[in-house]
């Protein structure tokens, strides 16, 4: 059962990474000559966590106040979602949310997919897509199946997956 | 030979509104520089360090209203250090010595204690307005001072500032005589709130016209008050999580119905995006609208939200509107002058938008002057035809999140779409690049950017060439900031007397070196050139080897003032 980021297997990470080290430090002891350390060959559209990951470490990038960068982070319990087949993730407020009936319509809204009919016993049925969640030990779950406030406390993450490959999740495994 | 008496004189340069044209006035000859200095009321020091208070005091007699700014813009983005400088106090200290009628201080990026706020409470009697933006340093207890004993407040505008908390009291600290309040912004504040004390400051408020509401106060304080201030004309909704069937949500709706003036409407701070709704009836009136703080509204009730927004004129929103939202902005809101699209997860390092949103507010915003856009990929392609669609950009900012990013489509550096933007845009005074740049674009912006006055760099260009060609060319250009690009000393010390025409310089992780700005500083005594030697990075022991060390960040700017005497003590002077 892939935990949503088995694309990173075999990627190059020092191609990808971004140098960002002290002028000086490295290579290149530059006399403002041609740079080349910091460009690095940029991988196609297909966005991936760890790119991401490097990204988020540059110190003051990207230049948003940190007023408005901490406020967007205090706020509210944000969780990553994403779907199978679309190009990049979204995130949502759990805190908004006052059941499993209203997250389903936002997500379905966002995503423009529907969800079919939620069963304890079945899953969902009726749908090409299955909202599925990481809880707290890493484990892939069913949206759905355990009470909300529990749900809430530890959902760290929502995928939106591909029926055929949501089969077997969650049921008396 | 004509004469006027100095009256007239001053009568004719009160017509004379804004600092550039005021300066010029001043250098006309002795007695129009005697005059304009009298008669001035209001003053701008674009950077507190370039002159001492004392001597603004002495020649601006007449001072009413100062702005001062203070650490440089890259602050922002916490690439200066914590106690790096920048304080109003000896500002205060100074005024209130040479009794200047002080009634109105602005100030940005400053550090303000609550010492200073207490202070400037007792100097001035005649104070009337305090606006604080990106600010840090004071309490609630400062803010407990101003409202105490600025008996003519009419305006506390607090935008961004990092305010310590020490929970609602200060506003109870309004004397019940105060009457005077017209603008009352504290949307930044964190802590609770005196509920009851602001339900009755609004209501002994009747020429409220501002006010912007922190996260603390909910939704049923916010109906009682909108009933009370139905002459609003704007409004920062602080919390707005209800449940929709309920009666406080039904009053609300009573309640935003009377509000007929509201024109600028901001905040959300905390929000269940089902019940905007609510707002709709008064979007058709909207000017401004500010969405970037409310990042639980997704986008299709974003959307329905802004199909009523036909005379919106300033908007600033998150990404999460997507392309498809900002279609459907270029198609409803063709007033739009100014547009910011904020990254709704800055630590993903992903937006939700690209190029094509660009392109179609382009299309369908033929207003647009003033762009922010935070975005995942940008074209050549795109750019080119937004400098067509385009041409009134004053300010032009583009951030791909990626920093190095090509033309997504051909792979390309993004020069020719800068180029065209800076060659379109003849009133371009703002630009800030991003993605993969070389030295070419410098060669555009040179060529073209003849008003400039800001550019923003960052992980760009090749060699010195790219910056001596806006040395060269921009000659018009005031700040300069550049970070993680391959600048050295040749390109700092081609034009050493360009820097006494600009305001300041920003250069950090490039290639300029210690001898270099031991160099710079030897040849300008005019100009103070600072070091930022953080964590010791640096040896300044004064021996041969040390002039090569490659300086981490280097801020130079003209003063009067010679070398600051507040600088830590991993500031350096040369």
């Amino acid at each position: 059962m892939e935990g949503g980021v088995a694309y990173e297997q075999g990627l190059n990470l020092k191609a990808t990474e971004l140098t960002l080290g002290l002028p000086g430090t490295g290579e290149t002891e530059g006399q403002g000559g041609v740079r080349n350390n910091n460009k690095r060959p940029m991988p196609t559209s297909e966005t991936n966590e760890e790119e991401s990951q490097a990204l988020a470490q540059i110190v003051g990038w990207p230049p948003i106040r940190s007023y408005r960068k901490n406020s967007l982070q205090e706020n509210g319990m944000y969780v990553k979602v994403s779907m199978d087949g679309a190009p990049y993730l979204r995130k949502i407020d759990l805190k908004v949310y006052r059941g499993y009936p209203e997250l389903l319509k936002a997500l379905e809204a966002m995503f423009k997919f529907a969800a079919g009919v939620y069963s304890e016993r079945e899953g969902y049925k009726g749908s090409e897509y299955v909202p599925t969640y990481e809880d707290k030990d890493g484990d892939w779950m069913l949206v759905g199946d355990v009470p909300w406030d529990m749900f809430m406390s530890s959902c760290k993450r929502l995928r939106i997956m591909k029926g055929s490959e949501a089969r077997g999740l969650g049921c008396g495994v | 030979m004509n004469y006027f008496p100095d009256e007239v004189l001053e009568h004719i340069f009160d017509f004379v509104g804004s600092h550039k044209d005021r300066n010029s006035v001043s250098q006309v000859c002795k007695l129009w520089y005697r005059i304009e200095s009298y008669s001035r009321q209001k003053v701008f020091v674009g950077n507190c360090y370039a002159i001492g208070p004392e001597r603004v005091a002495e020649r601006f007699s007449g001072l009413k209203s100062i702005t001062l700014k203070g650490k440089p813009h890259f602050a922002d983005f916490n690439l200066v250090p914590p106690d790096w400088g920048g304080f109003v106090y000896p500002w205060i200290e100074a005024f209130a010595r040479s009794r200047v009628g002080l009634e109105e201080l602005r100030l940005k990026r400053m550090v303000v204690s609550d010492e200073s706020l207490e202070l400037l409470s007792r100097s001035f009697p005649n104070f009337k307005s305090l606006v604080l933006v990106s600010c840090e340093g004071f309490t609630t207890d400062g803010l407990a001072a101003v409202a105490a004993y600025c008996r003519q407040l009419k305006e506390l505008d607090l935008q961004e500032n990092d305010v310590e908390d020490h929970r609602g009291h200060w506003l109870s600290c309004f004397p019940e005589s105060s009457t005077s309040l017209v603008s009352l912004n504290f949307a930044c504040l964190k802590g609770d709130i005196n509920l009851p004390a602001l339900e009755r400051l609004v209501a002994r408020s009747p020429n409220l016209k501002s006010l912007r509401l922190s996260r603390a106060v909910p939704l049923d304080v916010l109906q009682r008050i909108l009933i009370r201030a139905p002459q609003l004309l704007d409004l920062g909704v602080g919390s707005y999580l209800h449940d929709p069937d309920s009666e406080n949500y039904n009053k609300l709706v009573t309640a935003i119905q009377k509000c007929k003036s509201v024109r600028s409407l901001s905040g959300f701070l905390d929000v269940a995006p089902h019940c905007l709704s609510a707002f709709h009836i008064i979007c058709p009136n909207l000017t401004s609208l500010n969405l970037s703080y409310a990042p639980g509204i997704y986008d299709n009730e974003l959307i329905k939200l802004l199909r009523h927004c036909h005379k919106l004129q300033r908007l600033w929103i998150l990404d999460c509107i997507g392309d498809k939202g900002l279609e459907v902005v270029a198609s409803t809101c063709k007033d739009l002058e100014e547009l910011r699209v904020f990254p709704s997860d800055p630590y993903v390092g992903q937006a939700a938008v690209t190029e094509e949103g660009l392109v179609a507010i382009s299309r369908g915003c033929q207003k647009l002057n003033s762009i922010l856009y935070f975005c995942q990929q940008m074209t050549n392609a795109a750019l080119i035809t937004v400098a067509k669609n385009c041409p009134n950009f004053v300010r032009f900012r583009l951030c791909i999140l990626d920093p190095t990013k090509p033309d997504a489509v051909t792979q390309q550096p993004l020069d020719e779409g800068f180029g065209a933007i800076v060659q379109a845009c003849k009133d371009l005074k703002r630009l800030s690049l991003s993605g993969l740049l070389t030295d070419q674009v410098f060669l555009y912006i040179g060529m073209y950017a003849e008003q400039l006055e800001m550019l923003s760099i960052a992980f760009a260009g090749d060699s010195d060439k790219g910056m001596q060609y806006v040395l060269k060319g921009c000659k018009k250009l005031r700040k300069l900031e550049i970070r993680d690009s391959p600048f050295g000393n040749a390109a700092l010390l081609m034009d050493v007397a360009k820097y006494e025409t600009m305001r300041s310089l920003w250069m950090s992780s490039c290639e300029v070196t210690l001898g270099g700005c031991k160099a710079l500083a030897k040849r300008m005594p005019g100009l103070n050139v600072e070091i930022i030697n953080e964590n010791d990075q640096m040896e300044f022991v004064g021996g041969c080897d040390d002039d090569r060390q490659k300086v981490e960040k280097m801020y130079l700017y003209r003063t009067l003032a010679g070398q600051r005497r507040d600088a830590p003590e991993f500031v350096w002077t040369l």
